[in-house]
Parts: C-alpha cells; sequence; structure tokens
C-alpha cells in the first residue's frame, strides 16, 4: 500500500461528509443520536448555561469558583471569556462539559443545555459519548497536553475511531488530512512522530486537530495561546478562526488578553471572582464598557501609541477570596469609583446601552454616579 | 496501489506510518547492541528449557560410576576431556544437569513474573486511579501480604492446593512458582500505583478525557505506556529473586525434587564442596548470572526502546 494518495482514499469520509450524528454500537449512544438529529429542526441556542455553580469543597473551605453565571451560545458563534487568573473561566469551561475533578470540585446547581440535551442529566456514559464528538476541547499548554509515549497521528485519530466508528485506516486517513489542515508540512510521514518531536505552535496545531477530529459543534479553547510565543499566538488564532468557520463551529474562547478576544469573539463575557460582571457584543464592550473592571482590563493593555518609557498600568489590589464571599459587589475592593451602597449589596446583571450588553454595577445604571 | 509520482512517493513509503508502540520500539530495540546480546542469549536458555534434555551430552540423571570410581570416589573436575564442566558427587555429568535446571529455572522466571504483572499490575492500576475507599482497601490489602510471612505463605499455598490441577502441574513446581508469584507482587502493586498516581493528574489525561476517552482506555493505553520503563526494570531485577527464592524452597524439600535439580538448587548442593571442588558451584552461579545479565540488558534495551523520547539519540 503506498501513502500519497490525494485525500485519505476511497472509502474514507472527508470533513465535509462526516456523518453528523453518533454512530455508536450501544443503545443510549443511539438515543444520543436521535436526540440529536430531532434538536437540530429547532431554532434553539447551541447552548444555554443557566445559573451555573462549581464550588471545590477543601479543606479551607467552599470555594465559590464559579457563582450563579448564566450565558447563551448561538450556533456558529464565538464567544469569549475574558477575566484575570483565577476567576472562573477555567472551571466553567469544564463543568460546560463536566470535567471538574470530582472530589474536591462539584457542579452545585445549575442547567446545562447544549444542543438541546441537558448535560446535567445525562450519565456518565452518554457524557463521555458527548466528549470529543460533539464537544472539542484545546489546552493551555500544548507541551503537557499531548501524550509523550504515543504517536501524533494515534492521538488524533483516536477521537475518529472512539466516536464515529471509523476503521483503523479511514481514521488514519481522516488524521492525517486533519493535521494537513492545520498547517503540518509533510502530514502524511509526520503521522508516526512522537510530540517532542514538534515545536509548542505545531504540538497545539496537533491539539486542535485533535479537538476537531470529530467536527464537533463546540470548541472550547482555553488560553490556546498562553503558551505560545507572540508570532505564533497570530498564526494559531487565524487558524482555530479560519477552521471554525469552514466546520461552522461555534468556539468559546478563553483568555486573558482582551486583545485576543476582540479579534476573535463575536461576544465577550467579562468574568471576575466567579461571577459574569459583564457581557456584551464585542464593539460594545470595547467601545462604550459599563463596568470599572472592564475599564481596568482595556487600560492595562499595552498601546502602540504610547511615549516610551511608561509604566503599564495595573488593576491596583487582588482578587476576591471565594471562599464565603460576602454580600457586597465583589470588585468593591479594588474599585476607584466605589459608593457605600457597592460595600453592602451586590448589583444584579442589568441592561446597558446595546444589543444584549448587561453589566453588573451600580455606578453605570441610570442615575448612577459613573458617567 | 498504482504508482505514479514514484519519485515523491519511496521517502514517504521508507517511513511507513505504524500508530502501534511495540511497532516502533521493536524498530528501536533491534538498533541496540547489548539488547541483541541479551536477547539472543533469553533465546538459547528458553531454547534449553524447552529442548534441554535433548541436547543435553548425557541424561541428567544417569551416575557414571565406574568414572567416580577410578577417581577415588571424588567428584570429577571440570575439562577433563569426558565431562565438560565435570561431574557432581554422585558422578553425574554438570553440564547435563544445568541444562536440564533450564527447565525448571527459566520457567521460574517467566512464570514468577508473569503472576507478579497479573496480580500487582490491576490492584496497583485500580488503586491508583479510582483512589479514596477503593485504593485504600486495595492497598491495606496489599500491606498485609507483604506483612505475611513469604516462607510461611508459600509453604501453606503449596499445601493446600496440592491435590488440584494446578497442583499437579509439572510434578508439583508450577504451584510452587504460582506461590512464589503470589508472595512477590506486592512491590510491582506500589510502583504502578506510584507511577500511575503521578502520571494521572498530569494533562494529556485531562486532554484524553475531554475527546471522550473510557477511563480503561486511559489507563491501558494511555498511562501504562508511559509507566512501562520502570515496571519493566522491576520485571527483570525481579527474576534474579525468583530463580533464588525457587532455590531456597528447593533447600527446604519444596519444589524440584531430587534427582531434578534447578540451577539455584546446584549451587545449593555444591555449596559442600566448595573448598575442595569449586566447580560444582562455580558452572551453575555463571548460568544463573548470565541469565540475570542478559534479562536485564533485555529489560534496558525494551526501556530505552519504549521511551520515544531517546529516539533521537539512536
Amino acid at each position: 500500500m503506498t501513502v500519497s494518495e490525494e485525500s485519505g482514499g476511497p472509502g474514507s469520509p472527508t470533513v465535509a461528509e462526516l456523518p453528523n450524528d453518533i454512530t455508536l454500537e450501544t443503545e443510549e449512544g443511539r438515543l444520543l443520536a436521535e436526540q440529536l438529529a430531532d434538536s437540530r429542526h429547532h431554532a434553539r441556542k447551541l447552548l444555554e448555561v443557566r445559573n451555573l455553580s462549581t464550588q471545590f469543597f477543601t479543606r479551607d473551605g467552599v470555594v465559590h469558583a464559579v457563582d450563579d453565571v448564566s450565558f447563551e451560545l448561538e450556533y456558529g458563534e464565538t464567544l469569549g471569556l475574558v477575566g484575570e487568573s483565577g476567576c472562573g473561566k477555567s472551571v466553567t469551561a469544564l463543568s460546560l462539559t463536566r470535567l471538574v475533578a470530582s472530589p474536591p470540585g462539584k457542579i452545585v446547581s445549575g442547567e446545562i443545555i447544549f444542543d438541546g440535551i441537558d448535560i446535567m442529566k445525562l450519565s456518565s456514559e452518554e457524557m463521555r459519548l458527548l466528549r470529543g464528538r460533539k464537544i472539542g476541547f484545546i489546552f493551555q499548554d500544548p507541551m503537557t497536553s499531548l501524550n509523550p509515549t504515543l504517536p501524533i497521528g494515534f492521538q488524533i485519530a483516536e477521537s475518529a475511531r472512539l466516536h464515529l466508528g471509523l476503521s483503523r485506516k479511514a481514521s488514519d486517513d481522516r488524521a492525517s488530512e486533519l493535521l494537513a489542515k492545520v498547517g503540518i508540512p509533510r502530514a502524511k510521514e509526520r503521522m508516526g512522530d512522537y510530540p517532542h518531536q514538534f515545536s509548542g505552535g505545531m504540538r497545539q496545531r496537533v491539539m486542535i486537530a485533535i479537538a476537531l477530529a470529530c467536527d464537533p459543534m463546540l470548541l472550547l479553547a482555553d488560553e490556546p495561546t498562553t503558551a505560545l510565543d507572540v508570532t505564533i499566538q497570530a498564526q494559531i488564532l487565524d487558524l482555530i478562526r479560519s477552521l471554525s468557520e469552514e466546520f461552522g463551529t461555534a468556539v468559546i474562547l478563553i483568555t486573558h488578553d482582551l486583545g485576543i478576544a476582540a479579534g476573535m469573539c463575536n461576544r465577550i463575557n467579562v468574568m471576575y471572582a466567579g461571577r459574569i460582571v459583564e457581557t456584551g457584543m464585542v464593539d460594545d464592550i470595547f467601545e462604550q464598557p459599563k463596568m470599572p473592571y472592564s475599564w481596568g482590563l482595556l487600560d492595562s493593555l499595552p498601546r502602540m501609541d504610547e511615549e516610551k518609557g511608561t509604566r503599564l498600568r495595573t488593576i491596583e489590589g487582588l482578587p476576591p477570596d471565594l471562599i464565603n464571599p460576602g454580600p457586597e459587589c465583589r470588585f468593591s475592593p479594588r474599585c476607584k469609583y466605589v459608593h457605600d451602597q457597592c460595600r453592602v449589596e451586590e448589583p444584579q446583571l442589568s441592561e446597558r446601552e446595546g444589543e444584549g450588553h448587561l453589566a453588573r454595577c451600580f455606578g453605570t445604571e441610570p442615575g448612577g454616579w459613573i458617567k | 496501489m498504482a504508482n505514479r509520482t514514484g519519485a515523491l512517493e519511496r521517502p514517504a513509503a521508507a517511513k511507513e506510518y505504524s500508530s502501534s508502540l511495540w511497532g516502533d520500539a521493536f524498530r528501536r530495540l533491534i538498533r541496540n547492541r547489548l539488547a541483541i546480546i541479551g536477547g539472543v542469549i533469553v533465546l538459547s536458555l528458553l531454547f534449553l528449557l524447552f529442548f534441554g534434555p535433548l541436547v543435553a551430552p548425557y541424561p541428567y540423571q544417569e551416575q557414571h560410576l565406574a568414572d567416580l570410581v577410578a577417581n577415588n570416589n571424588q567428584p570429577i573436575g571440570p575439562f577433563t576431556g569426558k565431562y565438560l564442566f565435570g561431574t557432581d558427587d554422585l558422578g553425574r555429568d554438570l553440564l547435563s544437569r544445568m541444562m536440564d535446571g533450564a527447565q525448571i529455572s527459566m520457567t521460574v522466571a517467566l512464570v514468577v513474573q508473569a503472576v507478579v504483572l497479573l496480580i500487582g499490575l490491576p490492584i496497583g492500576a485500580a488503586a491508583a486511579w479510582y483512589g479514596g475507599k477503593i485504593d485504600a482497601i486495595l492497598m491495606r490489602f496489599t500491606d498485609v501480604i507483604y506483612a505475611f510471612p513469604d516462607l510461611l505463605f508459600i509453604i501453606l499455598l503449596t499445601v493446600s492446593f496440592r491435590d488440584t490441577a494446578i497442583g499437579s502441574a509439572m510434578n508439583g513446581v508450577l504451584l510452587v512458582f504460582v506461590a512464589i508469584g503470589v508472595v512477590s507482587w506486592v512491590g510491582m502493586a506500589r510502583l504502578v500505583r506510584g507511577q500511575l498516581l503521578s502520571l494521572k493528574e498530569t494533562e494529556f489525561v485531562e486532554a484524553a478525557r475531554a475527546i471522550g476517552v473510557s477511563d480503561f482506555r486511559i489507563v491501558t493505553r494511555h498511562l501504562l505506556p508511559n509507566a512501562l520503563g520502570p515496571m519493566i526494570v522491576a520485571v527483570t531485577l525481579g527474576i534474579p529473586g525468583a530463580i533464588l527464592a525457587e532455590a531456597t524452597l528447593a533447600y527446604l524439600g519444596i519444589g524440584a525434587q531430587p534427582p531434578k535439580a534447578s540451577w539455584g538448587k546446584l549451587v545449593v548442593d555444591g555449596q559442600q564442596y566448595l573448598r575442595s571442588e569449586p566447580h560444582l558451584v562455580i558452572f551453575p552461579a555463571l548460568i544463573i548470572a548470565l541469565a540475570l545479565l542478559s534479562f536485564t540488558f533485555l529489560g534496558d534495551g525494551l526501556r530505552d526502546a519504549l521511551d520515544p523520547k531517546l529516539k533521537g539519540k539512536q
């Protein structure tokens, strides 16, 4: 058998031809597939998250890592989850696939409706069949997220073999096709290479190929470029954007870099201390942010037009302890515009100017003190 | 398949993609000279295991009494024409006895390590993967086995299973081997547990979960290959222990019964002539050492071959 055929050879599905339902031998799998097929005819959101709370039960107390978070995602949309370290971005993403380490973590309440399926009600086996098939995951550090003892071809093909029931040959063909798609030169020859033979950027491309192996409907990208060089960052982001457009995949992009979010996303959720503090279309967030924390994030971006030698601006102070948060606005200890009201009561998300633009701040509510 | 663009295809075809860890490992293994030497010796010892009695110059139990008497009833020394490695005090050819002993000593090496893997690996893996109560129960059970006196346990096992099918296999010797394995898996279980505990926290495990790989597959396909190195070293280092444990038991009269003799038993029997006829100890000891060394070389080679990071160096 020779190796170079144009696109996998006869019989092996190309990306476009892939069956869009779960093909499994198990009863649960077939039910799930029917459910999925059903859901496609209705006009609904791809993802609805309602009042999601995830907590970690540690020796020091209960950490409210994600606290009453609600948001929605349309089919094919790109949503940014933005915030500093420890604000609950990653835990939110892990909760969506029920991958939060348990113990100590636990999703204590909330509803996650993914493509019409109530994720919280699935058995762990059904959940496993959904992961990788319908929801792809890209992790932060490509150096440690690939198994050092397995050839990358195997790691890409594994998901297709598990979920699509492809044969060894067909899944290998598909893997090399994907590898070429994510921009690895001589993809076919490199299938047998191991992760350490790739650079960081190349490995992240491999991770993307793994995440897209089954043509998922949702891609969760958890800081996909944080561990990479700046020049590579742009390439990886471009790749994620072009592939998600090509496959029609919705993306949740988790990042602490507003610049990245601005370039990639349709909408942005700003998270702080386990809560969403502002959400809106990307233009609204950048042009008329309505929450002092968002201003802080925007201000702390380095600028090209700044004079040399100016110090980078930071947000003073540290995020609050998420064990037993008080009733006050969680940003109030660090807020320059804080009033007495903020220290006793937490504002709710309320509407601002712009489509779906919500902010959690008394000061910018109509009649508030911040202009 | 039709060859249209031959010039371009050849280099690619030369590096045929293999998604199997073992295929890659084997290719790396045969490039390692020491491992090949070890492997060849192990293979020839395995050959003795099956065909030892056929290639031996004499039957292992035959007493050459006339020659013994001619030698003043003393064991005949080595390199004296007729008997390459000499004879023992009963006039039996030492070389033939060693060839026959390969049967017991090689079997003990393999059976004991197989039992160790069969018990230790799943227990260690389950303890590490599930953690919590399962871990506590399995590891306390392991501690109990560890604390129990080995010899007593082996004797108890051999006595209580004497009348079963396994008890009568290979004249009851197989049961002894299994019993040695049953007391020796503790180290393997702890090793596997320790390795997997650190491995299961790695991000590639989370990544595997995120694409929906089942628990069983994560442990067998993703975790164990990463733990193979230390496991192979433990197995190869365990082989000498098993061969010597068998010798100890033979000394106590459990296991191979005279006139059959394992390598360990030959050493033990030769001890009393250590001063006057050292060859009775030296040759069996040498073959034990040779076996251990070649298993170690082979094990080292396997460990290197299974570690893809060393690939570039060869």
